[in-house]
């Protein structure tokens, strides 16, 4: 069983929990997920990981409430535990195999879109661990969905945190921050990572292939395993088949057939199906439901 | 007495009525079957049947003993060789291998030793009849990678040497492809799978799920950090092959590890299981071989009017002759001589259809089985809402790419040594689907019996150089 130390709602419907996980704890990096498993007969839901603790032997998830399973999981409470916890997962953030001098040079950009957020935290934490600040923008549709913004202010260069409905910071997308950034505050950036909703990823990536930023995704798409034996991650980068939870999950976004990836996730998305679909996707869920506007 | 040249026939759900359930196919000897069908054993001296066996099991002995009504003797006999004998009386292929040499079988019907060792087996459970394990510890810690056949088999006879084992396992539950890959109605998973798990654990095995080796935690770590002495790998075949046509990736394409993986580990067969699986109304299951077998039959089960695509003929079906008649007897339809070109799909892109072309059998291949050629101008069409691909698996890179010194050959098989399961690296060891490629639970087994030797070997200071 894996213990839970710390459990608390960020906002509403969105949950962190530090968990502890000892070999996960000592091996992950930014960049990998976890699959976990609340009861004894759950789905395995793949989560990301949002921080670690190497000292004290724990992780740190975040999830959103959409469907049976992540319902069943937000009522854990500290001292409560997972059945199961299997990580890390995916290859380490790109960012982690690159030189120090080589990032040094660089100017990040990460695009980070709602529950997006907790997996971009701990890269840009990370990065500023080795002296190296990046900028972030945050997205949320409306004020009172914004997670991590103290965290994530301790560890970026610049945050810009925008909202679709304007409640707080800036007002738009996160692709109106970008482009307001590039095109009118003189802003220059060599690498953009973008995690969030699908449709968030794939609109960043049309536009910073216009503005020719080389952009890194990270894929969550539906998953039973985790570990490369059934094929349910399948996506198509460039004209290659990768399974995102082998050779992912992050992609070359600029390659990515997002219409394809899209149009996956709404396997399990009958009309007479919805509850299978909340329960099937867990935080992975991405839009195309048609109740989420995502 | 019936005829001795004929096998005591074994009962089984009727064919209409088990394809509508998960229940199991083959309901196996009582003690009266088996002491019958025992005594159409003669007992060679230079037994045939062992031979045959991966595992070398002592068929005779064991045969002999349940010829005396001794049950308890005959399991006895089995596990010293087998840990896995419930698993093994009902998975193995013991046409091609104990049964096919049996001397029996040149005027008659061969001894059903399957059915006899699944019997033994089943009793031995079910009277709380445990293997016996180890006398004297040996003080050393040996690492297992993976809770499959191999795994297990290894595991077992390295505890019953004395070892101290931990196996690790990646998923949630162990018993490899046991569990997520075997149906229930082939291997009951809670009345078989695990009883024979429990054994295994009871000669002093511990299990540590949820560890990917290669990512959890990799094999230099177990080796110099951890306290272990040695490792053998049985990490399983890994990823799923699909054909690469056109529209594979539409909705209603899964890999047959996909479809068995909801079905069997995660229970997706039951409705109120969380983990959802598609409901289909007509499905292709693309291949020949057992997997294909098991996918075809559990979709049956599901609901779905099933097809089987192959390319070859009925006398190439790499699956067992007993899956295939099983697959016809419950309705599956068998499109033979058939090659999928690509998957048609609806406008919101879920699968509709599937074009294939006729194919005839010409000159003999590599695998010196007739080579399938399209027949020209024979395309058509099926209809259909779900393409179940069972095309075989490509080994998983997570243990192979993190551990230094591990040779790996050009399928990315694992490199190891078929009589003692040695790698190029000292003091790790390897059998089973991840140095083969995808086999058989048996031939996993005997790697992983063969793995436990050269550990032993290894360990003991005398192993060959």
């Amino acid at each position: 069983m894996y213990q839970i130390l710390q459990a608390k709602e960020l906002t509403s419907n969105i949950y962190l929990m530090e968990v502890e996980a000892a070999r996960i704890a000592k091996a992950c990096q930014p960049g990998q997920f976890v699959i976990v498993r609340a009861g004894s007969d759950g789905e395995r839901i793949p989560l990301t990981i949002c921080d670690y603790d190497r000292q004290k032997g724990t992780i740190t998830i975040v999830f959103q409430v959409v469907g049976a399973s992540t319902y069943y999981m937000k009522d854990l409470k500290a001292g409560d535990a997972f059945c199961d916890v299997a990580g890390p997962l995916g290859c380490p953030s790109d960012l982690t195999r690159e030189s120090m001098e080589g990032l040094r040079k660089k100017k990040i950009l990460f695009v980070a879109g709602g529950v997006g957020t907790a997996p971009v935290y701990p890269q840009v934490k990370w990065l500023h661990e080795r002296g190296i600040q990046a900028d972030v923008i945050i997205g949320a549709k409306t004020k009172e969905l914004l997670i991590l913004e103290k965290e994530m202010e301790a560890v970026a260069g610049n945050l810009y945190v925008t909202t679709d409905d304007g409640s707080y910071g800036r007002s738009g997308m996160v692709t109106k921050t970008i482009e307001d950034l590039v095109r009118k505050e003189g802003k220059a950036y060599d690498v953009c990572i973008a995690i969030g909703p699908m449709i968030m990823m794939k609109f960043v990536c049309r536009l910073t292939k216009e503005l020719g930023i080389p952009t890194v995704v990270s894929l969550n798409p539906i998953m039973v395993d985790g570990t490369g034996m059934c094929g349910a991650c399948r996506v198509t980068v460039g004209d290659q088949v990768k399974f995102a939870c082998v050779d992912g999950p992050e992609f070359d976004g600029h390659l990515v057939n997002f219409d394809e990836a899209m149009q996956r996730q709404t396997l399990y998305k009958t009309e007479e199906g919805r509850a299978y679909l909340a329960a099937q996707e867990g935080d992975t869920h991405h839009g195309g439901c048609g109740v989420c506007e995502g | 007495m019936g005829d001795i040249l004929k096998k005591v026939p074994v009962r089984e759900q009727e064919a209409k009525e088990r394809a509508a359930n998960f229940e199991e196919v083959c309901l196996g000897y009582n003690r009266e079957e088996a002491m019958e069908e025992a005594a159409r054993c003669i007992g060679c001296k230079n037994a045939q049947c062992v031979k045959g066996c991966p595992v070398a099991i002592d068929i005779p002995a064991f045969i002999g003993k349940v010829k005396q009504g001794d049950i308890e003797a005959a399991y006895q006999v089995i596990s010293q060789s087998s840990a896995l004998p419930a698993v093994c009386g009902r998975v193995c292929p013991q046409e091609t291998q104990c049964e096919g040499k049996c001397i029996r079988g040149i005027k008659g019907e061969p001894i059903s030793i399957g059915k006899l060792e699944r019997f033994v087996a089943d009793w031995a459970r079910e009277e709380g009849i445990k293997p016996q394990g180890a006398l004297e510890k040996k003080g050393k810690k040996v690492a297992v990678i993976g809770s499959g056949p191999a795994g297990l088999t290894c595991a077992g006879d390295l505890a019953k040497m004395g070892y101290d084992v931990t196996i690790f396992e990646a998923l949630h539950e162990p018993g490899g492809v046991l569990v997520y890959g075997i149906p229930e109605f082939r291997l009951p998973k809670e009345a078989v799978v695990k009883k024979e798990i429990e054994n295994v654990k009871s000669l002093g095995v511990t299990i540590e799920t949820n560890v990917i080796v290669g990512k959890s935690v990799t094999i230099d770590e177990l080796l110099n950090e951890e306290g272990f002495s040695a490792v053998f790998i049985g990490s399983g075949a890994g990823l799923p092959k699909f054909m690469g046509i056109r529209g594979e990736n539409a909705n209603g394409v899964f890999s047959a590890n996909e479809y068995l993986t909801r079905s069997n580990l995660m229970k997706a067969f039951s409705a109120d299981a969380p983990t959802p699986i598609m409901k289909s109304k007509k499905v292709a299951v693309v291949g020949g071989g057992n997997v294909a077998m098991d996918a075809a039959r559990t979709a049956l089960r599901l609901g779905a009017e099933v097809h089987i695509v192959y390319r070859r003929s009925e006398a190439e079906l790499p699956a067992r002759v007993e899956e295939v008649h099983h697959a016809k007897e419950e309705g599956i339809i068998f499109d033979l001589l058939t090659n999928p070109v690509e998957i048609l799909t609806d406008e919101k892109g879920w699968v509709k259809g599937m074009t294939c072309v006729r194919m005839e059998l010409g000159e003999p291949d590599a695998s010196g089985r007739r080579r399938p050629v399209v027949v020209e101008g024979s395309e058509f069409t099926l209809e259909l809402d779900t393409v179940i691909m069972a095309l075989g698996t490509s080994p998983n890179p997570l243990i192979s790419s993190t551990t230094k010194g591990l040779e790996t050959n050009k399928w990315q098989c694992i490199v190891a040594d078929e009589a003692d399961g040695r790698t190029s690296k000292e003091g790790v060891y390897a059998g089973g689907d991840a140095v083969t490629g995808a086999a058989t639970v048996i031939l996993a087994m005997g790697a992983g019996k063969a793995g436990a030797r050269g550990i032993d070997e290894y360990l003991s200071g005398c192993a060959r150089f």
